[in-house]
């Protein structure tokens, strides 16, 4: 297990619990990104990957233990981190009733971009993710493809140091997602940290490195090579597969 | 402040929503026309029998008097106090003039002629409203007759601002305000739990946005639609039931700030207290009732038991009628409107102030 130094790290997580009402959705998680990582975050569902992502975005605040996100603290300094980090929900949440090229206006004019440097902002990420023909359209008819595609240009518009993605390519077709898949690679390429959450196992197996979650508890961390090592399984599939039945074993 | 950015957003949605558009122009004027309409509380044409045991021309003349009046229609002469008394109590008639054979003989002697009018009070308001229009003519036709003599006492009532006692020019300007209360409130406590039903809320709080901006671009858009309310209901008022507007419009629409911003920073912090769209629309309505009883729009806040008039005092609404009817109907001016006006900027100041600071960029 590969443990980076804390300057070198974009997120620092410490003992970090969450529990709403009677149930424990994360239990005192220990874990830290480097910077410019594509690092994903797996485990089945209820497994606490939403929980923890919206607890570093300041979307909820921890019962317990601290994080950092790009060098801010997750509860004293939520609105400096918001300033850095770009976020895609798990459910679109766009505006339906505006266009393309508005919704990226929109987003960008709240992340602070003014007059030219928003036009010029607007036109690149158009542009640079294939929206361009759809720029007059309305979010809402948009397939999923697209709406993930128009997520990713709003997320992205302040050129953030940090990108967490919640299911990014869920109900998206293969096509569709292996674009996605590059445009990632070229954010990291820049120097953005991604943190992404996934079910297919292909988009797992590109990640830089992995972490494991199962039932609020980190049980797992490292590159896939580490992963598969320390299970004793083929494939992240077969991982996954383990896992599940240890919970649904657990669970009885 | 990224408050330009929130208004230019709230402003494009606000015009592709047909729906919403059509529903804040189109229930003003729905509901301006049903209550101006139903809510008349003066009673014209109310169905009357004539007991005329005089039969003189001074007799017949009271009865072209109250005729004249409008409230009354007779239906009927009929022959002895038990004929009208079958004929109100039959439902024929609401009303009985009773006019006895010594009334021209009194009024000539230089005394006092009298004549009884019977109603039928089983529904009090009609029945008073009825009375005070038949003392009204009989008063001044008593006047015309008395010519140069003066009575020893005489208690002259004169109705001011709305002669006529025609309750439309009462119940429309009070409307305003009802229907501002209601669609206003409505409105914004629904737009935030829409935006976070639908998702875009967690996506919009995730950004670097201040509470203060999202706030202020939630209400200001519908201040617009607030001001178009108003002048919809107005134009109507005056085309359709000849509402008087005395005073100041530019007063008015100045003092209509203040409540338009009061109304939708309640509406919002509705919006923080519920959790679906149905939600926010039954705390809505829940939150008409009080206003439509209590402030003073269909019944005088002074006749209410004191807990009553406290809670009527904890509404905006109250003020803005006093405003609404002042101008409209009385002419009256800043010089005596500012208490209230200062009333609703506080209202208006706290309501923002608190959905600020209960609002939390959240989702929990």
């Amino acid at each position: 297990m590969t443990i980076p130094a804390p300057d070198d790290a974009a997120v620092v997580i410490q003992g970090l619990r969450k529990v709403f009402g009677s149930r424990v959705a994360v239990e005192g998680l220990e874990l830290s990104i480097r910077r410019g990582e594509v690092f994903g975050l797996l485990g089945p569902n209820g497994s606490g990957k939403t929980t923890t992502i919206r607890m570093l975005c300041g979307l909820m605040a921890p019962t317990s233990g601290t994080a950092t996100v790009v060098g801010h603290d997750v509860i004293k300094e939520p609105e400096q981190i918001r300033r850095k980090i770009g976020y895609m929900s798990q459910r679109f949440g766009l505006y339906d009733d505006l266009t393309v090229a508005e919704n990226i206006r929109f987003y960008g004019s709240i992340y602070g971009l003014r007059g030219a440097a928003r036009r010029e902002r607007t036109a690149e990420l158009l542009h640079d993710l294939g929206l361009e023909p759809r720029a007059g359209q309305l979010a809402g008819e948009l397939s999923g493809g697209w709406k993930q595609r128009l997520a990713l240009a709003c997320a992205t518009a302040h050129r953030p140091a940090m990108l967490f993605l919640d299911e990014p390519t869920a109900g998206v077709d293969p096509a569709s997602r292996r674009l996605f898949w590059h445009w990632i690679y070229a954010l990291a390429q820049q120097g953005t940290t991604i943190l992404v959450t996934t079910h297919y196992m292909d988009e797992a197996e590109r990640c830089q490195r992995l972490a494991f979650l199962s039932r609020g508890h980190l049980i797992a961390v490292g590159t896939v090579a580490e992963v598969l090592a320390q299970f004793g399984q083929p494939s992240i599939e077969d991982v996954f597969i383990e896992l599940q039945r240890r919970d649904e074993g657990a669970a009885v | 402040m990224r408050l330009w950015p929130m208004l230019w957003k709230e402003l494009v949605q606000l015009r592709r929503d047909r729906f919403t558009l059509a529903m804040m122009l189109g229930i003003p004027a729905i509901q301006l026309v049903l209550f101006g309409y139903a809510i008349q509380t003066e009673v014209r044409h109310l169905a009357t029998v004539v007991l005329d045991e005089s039969r003189t021309p001074e007799s017949r003349r009271l009865i072209e008097v109250l005729r004249n009046t409008g409230n009354f229609d007779i239906v009927e002469q009929v022959r002895s106090r038990g004929e009208l008394a079958d004929r109100i109590e039959a439902g024929r008639a609401s009303a009985g003039l009773v006019i006895p054979p010594r009334f021209m003989r009194d009024i000539e002697r230089g005394g006092t002629g009298q004549a009884q009018i019977i109603v039928d009070a089983a529904d009090p308001l009609a029945s008073s409203a009825a009375l005070s229009g038949a003392a009204l003519a009989g008063s001044a036709r008593a006047a015309e007759l008395s010519g140069g003599h003066r009575p020893r006492l005489e208690m002259r009532v004169r109705p001011w601002y709305n002669p006529g006692l025609r309750s439309a020019v009462y119940i429309v300007p009070g409307i305003i305000g009802v229907l501002l209360s209601l669609t206003l409130v409505l409105i914004t406590s629904m737009s935030i739990v829409r935006e976070r039903e639908r998702g875009t809320l967690e996506q919009l709080i995730v950004t670097p946005i201040d509470k203060t901006s999202l706030i202020l671009g939630k209400i200001l858009p519908f201040l617009l639609i607030g001001y178009v309310q108003i002048s919809v209901i107005l134009i109507l008022g005056r085309l359709l039931f000849q509402v008087p507007m005395l005073g100041s419009l530019a007063l008015l629409y100045l003092l209509s700030f203040a409540f338009i911003i009061a109304s939708l920073a309640l509406g919002l912090l509705m919006s923080t207290l519920v959790r679906s769209q149905v939600q926010a629309m039954q705390l809505s309505f829940l939150f008409l009732l009080p206003n439509i009883l209590l402030s003073g729009f269909m019944f005088p806040r002074e006749a209410m038991p004191a807990p009553a008039q406290w809670i009527g005092a904890a509404l905006p609404l109250t003020y803005f009628l006093r405003i609404l009817r002042g101008v409209l109907l009385k002419n009256v001016g800043l010089d005596h409107l500012w208490r209230e006006g200062l009333i609703l900027v506080a209202f208006a100041t706290v309501l923002v102030a608190l959905s600020v600071v209960r609002f939390q960029k959240t989702i929990e």
